[in-house]
């Protein structure tokens, strides 16, 4: 079998798989309903700029922290912005925070999680290690250290977020293929002498695809909180620029005046939150091999 | 399996050392000068000069590096810079504090995420399925602050129940000591909660697809039998894993939630500690963090080991 | 499990509501005090402990005249270079041990000399301490120092126990003995602090608490819903924004004092590289800067006008302040025009500001109202520690800081305005004001003082090496069975004759 014949086959399977995972992933209502909130939401993320909405960093002296009404749709925060519009321009940096920073620790995590479970020996020994200092580190030092390289902004904070969600993703992904690694089907692949390569990207790492989506779709939700912690310590968004997180932290000094300040980033947070897990749950099953 | 714990205490060793360094060099790489933190408003030169004197800190991070290492060989942790009291007296203080939150969180997290997830994947695809992870998620993203100043406000303002904070020693006064520490548990098993129930769902759905409960199902069992006898047992793995992992986290503090309720925990010691740049505490509470983490993790890969009977034979 | 919980619930419900002792004051801290030894402290929650711990030489009054505590009265030689002070005979210290002429002596010495002292600075003009009788001392300066006399109404006048002292050396805030009127019993680190009553106080007619607790809880709403739920009997620094609901609560007493201290945007003006630019250059520029704020409408936005809008060190309320240049009204014009007479439309300006959520809102008003002037203010969010470093270091061309207060006026101005100041982070340098200040330092009498800083004003207000924005008010709330609390402008609670109804 030539090398370009290997090739087309892999590819014709490999779409007829993703046809057959986004045929599935359409009759699962839950699923649909994930999509259409994370869709939403991120529509309304990219279309700001467009939107009929008030300058989220207009001030107005005579319009302090009041409460929902026919010019402020969603009421104003603590110096009179609007906080509709801030919540349709902080979508966009608290999206970003809990998309971004999950995709960097899934993409450094589970390639080190493959290695270290499926090689196992020092290789296993030292990613593990390196795993459990991380793991045993507080999320602030490592964050305010960053900070401290690299200045504040929104891509360090995710890049802060996004290092110390990982080592929980090389766990999780070791411990998977500890366990595929003794399957039949895997000795099996072995046998035939495949190279570890294809054995790892053919037959272990579906295997561990299920628990770490599930896992990233609730590290956005932990992500998107965190970013709020990091804005605190000046290392998120930098006012008066908006994300949900920072909204809600300041919203935490007026939870009895201004009740709704924290409402609606609260609520948005939830929503995204769901959304992406029905979404999860759908890919989860679409993708999951195990099913027919 | 008693020279598998054996190695694996062994192996813990290297990696509380490497978390030492590594807090370590993190820690000198923070901005801010702890000398001028400590000097107190007026930042008179010669105390300048003299903190940073007593505290090596104009030297070589690598000879303060073995200056704290040699220290702490000999049992001694340091000095707090801010309060003068011993790191160690101070981890003896806040450590048992930490340990009854966390406990408590654990129980009320799997009170609420196991059930949950098991109703969850046995009804998958119904509304029960979305209300139990709507509620679970909701826990999730409810923020900790939140819950615990409404918490605070509703049970303590309004209805005069508990303490609206603080924390009282369970050797010196047991109610009083649950009293203080239910609500901000409740904050913190609620969040951990979420996590919990959707890997036993992820678990349970994975699991009652396999061939073994196909065959309890149809050998006529009884639904409820077929799902915790047959079904649970074996999605237990990854949930044992997980539930290890979230209490080494919850060993480190829960830096919000412990701020609320003034919780003298782990968590707003070490945050503190980070922002008044004091070195000696930071350095062995993570210490003491790293090794309970470690400890966690050790027990999860035994339990690991003993319910999963194909490694057993690996081992 | 749920009628588990409620029966917990329940159960517990009726031991919480059990009244505390009668006697026994409950007090809420906004932070843990840092180690509790006066000559070592640094923290201004710290000194509210004090204030129940540990006598000083002298006090205070709510407006500032010096008044007696240890010392019974004292007198300045013609030339100011010596002050001789009669000490109270019926005093004592926590552990037994008599509060007398040598106890001062060791207790200067012990300021002036401990490696780890944070005084040294406040107590250098002191050249000698000499015994002249077993209830009299004579302090020998080096130069005249009008501000002696208030520095020992705080930590530097505290006096601790020689014999404590002796024995615990830099360990002596483990278990601080001193002579006030409540004496140390535990401290359990971010939890809480307890004294109790020292039954030898030479004032104890005048203490009605068996017991003290001093509580650090740092959120301001949980700190509140604990004196609302009877958990606490009082507590300080209430938010302003908690104000409204605090004076219309029937159930709660609201007393404020405006504080010493100010709040303003240092300026980089000569710190390094950093303070070569236009802001940092042109006075003009600053007062501009300075003119562009509406600082009623700061007080009102974020403060909801409890605090004290300011111009000067001393807020409008002190003898000291110079009603010469009243809080500058909103002038965007004329901003405008200095602006260009300086040689811009406008201008890119970096502050700095600490990460807390009160002062990120204080500084995105002021960035909203500096940019109807022109100023493209950029906030630079830090965490408190990297700002000061970065302050003292002269990385930054505009920072937004404060000040704690002093009694006396020398302590809000010369260290921060002369040309070798120790936190003069500005590094504003000016001959004539320093000699002003120098001057001002020397002399007893306070019209002679007054006439100084004044002058000294009038150079200080067209260059702003600091624009001060505002002065906070010190709040506390609390519960109504409590009385006789009085309200002073340093922020300490004295307890003498609080208490229950």
């Amino acid at each position: 079998m030539s090398v370009t014949t290997d090739h087309a086959v892999a590819d014709e399977e490999a779409i007829r798989s993703e046809s057959r995972a986004w045929k599935k992933l359409k009759a699962n209502k839950s699923a649909l309903v994930g999509f259409v909130i994370v869709a939403f939401f991120i529509i309304i993320a990219v279309a700001a700029p467009l939107l009929p909405i008030a300058d989220p960093a207009a001030t107005s002296w005579s319009a302090i922290r009041k409460a929902p009404s026919a010019a402020h749709w969603l009421g104003t925060d603590e110096i009179g912005r609007d906080i509709l519009s801030r919540m349709i321009w902080g979508a966009q940096a608290s999206l970003m925070a809990g998309v971004v920073s999950v995709f960097i620790a899934v993409l450094i995590g589970v390639p080190f999680g493959l290695l270290s479970g499926y090689f196992g020996g020092w290789i296993d020994q030292g990613i593990s290690r390196a795993t459990d200092a991380l793991l045993a580190t507080p999320f602030l030092i490592l964050a305010i250290a960053l900070a401290a390289f690299l200045g504040p902004s929104l891509t360090n904070a995710m890049l802060a977020i996004g290092l110390s969600a990982m080592p929980i993703f090389v766990r999780l992904t070791r411990g998977q293929v500890l366990s595929v690694k003794t399957e039949d089907y895997v000795e099996g692949a072995r046998a035939i002498g495949l190279t570890d390569l294809a054995i790892m990207t053919r037959y272990v790492l579906p295997n561990v695809f299920a628990p770490v989506l599930v896992q990233a779709t609730l590290t956005v939700a932990t992500a998107i909180i965190a970013e709020a912690s990091l804005s605190f310590l000046g290392l998120g968004q930098q006012p008066p620029d908006p994300s949900w997180g920072s909204m809600l932290n300041v919203a935490k000094n007026f939870m009895t005046q201004a009740p709704w300040m924290a409402w609606w980033p609260g609520a948005a947070i939830f929503l995204v939150v769901l959304g992406f897990n029905l979404l999860g749950d759908g890919l989860r099953d679409a993708l999951d091999p195990r099913e027919g | 399996m008693l020279s598998y714990i054996a190695r694996r205490l062994a192996i813990a060793i290297p990696t509380l050392i490497l978390v030492s360094i590594f807090v370590f060099v993190l820690q000198k790489l923070l901005p801010g000068d702890p000398a001028l933190v400590l000097a107190g408003e007026e930042r008179d030169p010669q105390v300048l000069e003299f903190i940073r004197q007593k505290y090596h800190l104009t030297e070589p991070i690598l000879y303060q590096y073995f200056y704290w290492v040699e220290a702490m060989l000999r049992g001694d942790l340091g000095v707090s810079l801010r309060t003068n009291q011993p790191v160690l007296e101070l981890i003896a203080d806040k450590l048992p504090v930490t340990i009854q939150l966390a406990i408590m969180a654990m129980i009320i997290a799997f009170m609420i995420g196991i059930p949950t997830g098991i109703l969850s994947a046995a009804k998958k695809g119904t509304p029960v399925d979305y209300i139990a992870n709507i509620v679970a998620l909701s826990g999730l993203s409810i923020p900790n602050f939140w819950l615990g100043i409404m918490l605070i406000m509703l049970v303590s303002v309004n209805l005069g129940w508990l303490p609206a904070s603080g924390y009282e020693s369970p050797f010196i006064d047991p109610v009083r000591s649950f009293q203080t520490m239910i609500m901000p548990a409740f904050v913190l098993g609620t969040a951990l909660a979420a996590t919990l129930m959707r890997h036993t769902r992820s678990a349970m759905l994975g699991v009652l697809k396999a061939d073994y409960v196909r065959t309890a199902r149809a050998k006529g069992l009884r639904e409820l039998v077929v799902i915790i006898k047959h079904a649970f047992r074996n999605a237990l793995l990854p949930i044992v894993t997980l539930s290890a992992l979230l209490f080494g986290e919850l060993l480190a503090g829960a830096v919000l939630t412990e701020q609320i309720f003034t919780i003298p925990g782990f968590g707003k010691l070490i945050v503190d500690a980070v922002f008044t740049r004091d070195y000696a505490v930071v350095q062995g509470v993570v210490l003491c963090t790293a090794a309970g983490f470690i400890l966690m993790n050790l027990i999860a890969d035994i339990l690991y080991f003993l319910l999963n009977p194909r490694m057993r034979s690996a081992l | 499990m749920r009628k588990q919980l409620l029966a917990a619930l329940l159960l517990g419900a009726s031991s919480v509501l059990t009244p505390a002792l009668a006697a026994d004051l409950r007090i809420g801290l906004q932070e843990d005090p840092d180690v509790l030894d006066p000559d070592q402290s640094r923290t201004f929650v710290g000194r509210i402990v004090y204030a129940s711990l540990c006598d000083k030489l002298v006090d205070i009054t709510p407006d500032l005249q010096i008044i007696p505590q240890l010392a019974t009265d004292w007198s300045w030689s013609d030339d100011g270079l010596t002050l001789t002070m009669n000490l109270r005979q019926d005093a004592s210290f926590h552990d037994g041990t008599p509060f007398n002429a040598e106890a001062v002596k060791a207790n200067i010495d012990r300021s002036q000399n401990l490696p780890e002292s944070r005084r040294k600075s406040e107590v250098k003009s002191i050249a000698g301490v000499e015994v002249t009788g077993p209830y009299q001392v004579k302090f020998t300066l080096k130069a005249p120092d009008a501000t002696l006399l208030a520095q020992f109404a705080d930590r530097s006048g505290m006096m601790l126990s020689p014999a404590a002292t002796a024995a615990e050396g830099a360990d002596f805030g483990a278990k601080p003995v001193c002579s006030g009127p409540f004496k140390f019993v535990e401290r359990v680190a971010q939890d809480r602090i307890v004294l109790e009553k020292f039954a030898d106080y030479w004032n104890k007619d005048a203490i009605h608490f068996d017991k003290v607790t001093f509580l650090p809880i740092p959120d301001t709403t949980v700190r509140l819903a604990n004196l609302r739920s009877g958990d606490l009997d009082m507590l300080e620094r209430l938010a302003a924004t908690d104000v409204a609901s605090v004076k219309s609560d029937s159930k709660l007493q609201y007393a404020e004092a405006v504080s010493l201290g100010y709040q303003g945007i240092t300026v980089n003006l000569n710190n390094g590289e950093r303070g070569d630019n236009p802001f940092g250059n042109d006075p003009k520029i600053r007062q501009a800067f300075s003119l562009s704020l509406d600082r009623d409408a700061i007080n009102q936005v974020v403060f909801e006008g409890v605090f004290a809008p300011g111009n000067q060190p001393f807020p409008p309320t002190s003898p000291w302040y110079d009603k010469d240049y009243p809080v500058p009204a909103r002038d965007v014009e004329k901003a405008k025009a200095l602006l260009k007479e300086a040689g811009y439309d406008s201008l890119d300006v970096e502050v700095q500001v600490a990460n807390n959520p009160v002062q990120t809102q204080l500084m995105q008003v002021v960035q909203a109202m500096a940019a109807e002037a022109g100023f493209n203010v950029k906030l630079k969010s830090m965490e408190f520690a990297s700002l000061l470093a970065d302050q003292s270091a002269g990385n930054y061309q505009g920072s937004q800081v404060g000040w704690s207060g002093r009694v006396d006026p020398d302590g809000n101005i010369h260290q921060f305005m002369t040309c070798k100041g120790g936190i003069n982070d500005s590094k504003y340098c000016n001959p004539e004001v320093d000699k002003l200040l120098d001057e001002a330092r020397q002399s007893t009498d306070n019209a002679v003082r007054k006439a100084k800083y004044d002058a000294a004003r009038d150079i200080l207000i067209k260059d702003l090496p600091i624009i001060y924005l505002y002065h906070q008010t010190w709040i506390w709330a609390l519960s109504d069975k409590m009385e006789g609390f009085i309200a002073y402008p340093d922020g300490m609670i004295r307890l003498e004759n609080v208490k229950f109804k």
